[in-house]
């Protein structure tokens, strides 16, 4: 992309880091992650909203920053898989998401795991059916679903015997 | 994607004067339709004026008479979610949470979604011809793969289906869309916001340039309270509708007191038959009543080659529906 004569500047925090940043407007929040910022845990598939791998949080909620403008994005508290656990400390989601398996080839698995986070904090029912047609904004072309449903409810149902404790 | 410059907007106002100055402008709320169509070069404003930081059009107002007020940005997610939505108005909740994902819904906004552009093939396809996206170059879906394509309100020279949710829902609800300009405020019916194509399928509603919604008025409707959305598929999530049916019902005894039924991804606009909810009214509540308002609903559907199939799907659907809030009526 050439440079734009109509440059502006933001500053959001990602991950707990406020960023001010000048950007050409017509840059995606994804490219401005990935390309900008180095953050590549946050994955392309489609570029246009169809397959959930670019999911992230804004303001608590999940989003595809494929299709947001980070010029849109400024004052905004942005969460990417960078900000969730670390390889020697991993969320318990990513830990269930390697005990079931959920996962081959792990393209789409950075966004499988946002939403993840965030499924637990949308009003769902209990079952797993609930679970498949939450997560369904999330393509896996290696076909995980199974395992990534078993990982999702094996951490709603821990947080369940949390509460209850 | 083209350039363009960015203006915030931070009152009605402001974005109407910006609109005002720049005739090849447009609003952004969640960006999910428009951020798509400019990367597909469908879209190429030269500003994109920014209305998230407009105050107090993201909520969803219950009203006195059983009705609601919801604001334009309101998110999909938010209004689906709302328990006087989820109580009043179950047809309107389940049609949101059938569309799109959450991911989707968390960023489309109200206004948006009854702004959102056609899904035909050919539309964003810069190789085919489509008088939508090029006003006079022919309609490529007539001959080719009209599959998703409408049957009810085409035209010579556009048969692209209206493919939203919640509209649906709201034409069943005769919904009122609250819009502002330089002009002043006006209200506008929901039957009236979409237009068919007829020989102008570029010009697809009842708003002006200079125009912004404000939020979608939805009147009080007791009996709504027994309401569905039935979405039919190719496959059971995030996927377009082939045929889907909102619709309530109020039983008196044995017989139709009254009924609301419209039928989505079948016309060009959100679709709805006075003639079929009138052929319920007053009769008894059997499958013959409501199959033979569906096959009224269907009088001259006009089936090109590859989407006849939506009639018969579509007549079948609205049988269930209504046997399925018979059912919950009792
Ligand atoms: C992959 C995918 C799947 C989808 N599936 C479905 C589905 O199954 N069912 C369904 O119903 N929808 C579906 N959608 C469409 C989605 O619902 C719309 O994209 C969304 O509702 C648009 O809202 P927005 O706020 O993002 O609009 P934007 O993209 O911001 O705007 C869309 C248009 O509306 C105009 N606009 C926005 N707000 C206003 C306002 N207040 N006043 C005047 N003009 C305004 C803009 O200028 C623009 O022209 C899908 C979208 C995607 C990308
Ligand atoms: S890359 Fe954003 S949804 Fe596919
Ligand atoms: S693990 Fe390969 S796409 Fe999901």
């Amino acid at each position: 992309m050439a440079a734009s004569a109509n440059q502006l500047r933001i500053n959001l925090a990602i991950n707990d880091t406020v960023h001010g940043l000048d950007i050409d407007p017509r840059t995606t929040l994804l490219d401005l992650l990935r390309e900008t910022l180095d953050l590549t845990g946050t994955k392309k598939g489609c570029n246009h909203g169809q397959c959930g791998a670019c999911t992230v949080h804004v303001n608590g909620q999940r989003v595809l920053s494929c299709l947001t403008l980070a010029a849109l994005c400024d004052g905004v508290q942005v969460r990417t898989i960078e900000g969730i656990g670390t390889p020697d400390d991993l969320h318990p989601m990513q830990d269930a998401f390697i005990a079931h398996d959920g996962f081959q080839c792990g393209y789409c698995t950075s966004g499988q795991i946002m939403s993840a986070l965030a499924v637990l904090e949308e009003p769902w029912g209990p079952d797993a059916a609930a679970i498949k047609e939450a997560m369904s904004g999330n393509i896996c072309r290696c076909g995980a679903y199974p395992n990534i449903v078993a990982a999702v409810q094996e951490v709603r149902k821990g947080l369940e015997v949390d509460r209850n404790a | 994607m083209r350039e363009f410059a960015l203006i915030r907007a931070e009152t009605a106002d402001a974005a109407i004067a910006a609109l005002t100055a720049h005739p090849n402008a447009r609003l952004i709320a969640g960006g999910t339709n428009l951020v798509d169509l400019m990367k597909e070069g469908v879209e190429t404003p030269t500003h994109l004026i920014d209305i998230n930081g407009l105050g107090g059009l993201d909520d969803v107002q219950a009203r006195g008479n059983g009705g609601l007020m919801i604001g334009a940005l309101a998110s999909n997610s938010a209004v689906a979610w709302h328990s006087d939505v989820q109580v009043r108005f179950p047809m309107m909740s389940e049609a949101i949470l059938a569309g799109a994902t959450t991911q989707l819904r968390n960023m489309a906004t109200m206004g948006g979604n009854l702004l959102q552009k056609n899904r035909c093939f050919y539309y964003a396809n810069h190789a085919a011809r489509c008088n939508k996206r090029a006003p006079g170059s022919g309609c490529d879906a007539m001959d080719g793969v009209n599959r998703m394509c409408a049957v009810l309100g085409t035209s010579d020279h556009c048969i692209a289906a209206h493919p939203s949710d919640v509209c649906v829902a709201l034409r069943a609800l005769d919904a009122v869309v609250h819009v502002t300009g330089v002009n002043g405020h006006r209200a506008i019916d929901f039957a009236d916001f979409h237009k068919r194509p007829g020989d102008t399928p570029h010009v697809e509603f009842e708003l002006a340039h200079d125009e912004l919604i404000l939020g979608i008025e939805v009147p009080g409707l007791p009996f709504a309270a027994n309401s569905t959305y039935l979405k039919l598929r190719d496959r059971t999530s995030y996927a377009f509708a082939l045929v889907s049916i909102a619709a309530a019902l109020k039983l008196e005894g044995d017989t139709v007191d009254d009924v609301r039924l419209a039928v989505g991804s079948v016309g060009t606009v959100p679709w709805r038959s006075a003639d079929a909810e009138d052929a319920m009214r007053g009769a008894p509540a059997t499958a013959e009543t409501f199959a033979k308002a569906a096959d009224i609903f269907f009088e001259g559907a006009i089936p090109r080659a590859g989407n006849g199939f939506k009639i018969e799907l579509a007549k079948r659907a609205i049988v269930r529906v209504m046997e399925t809030l018979k059912e919950r009526a009792i």
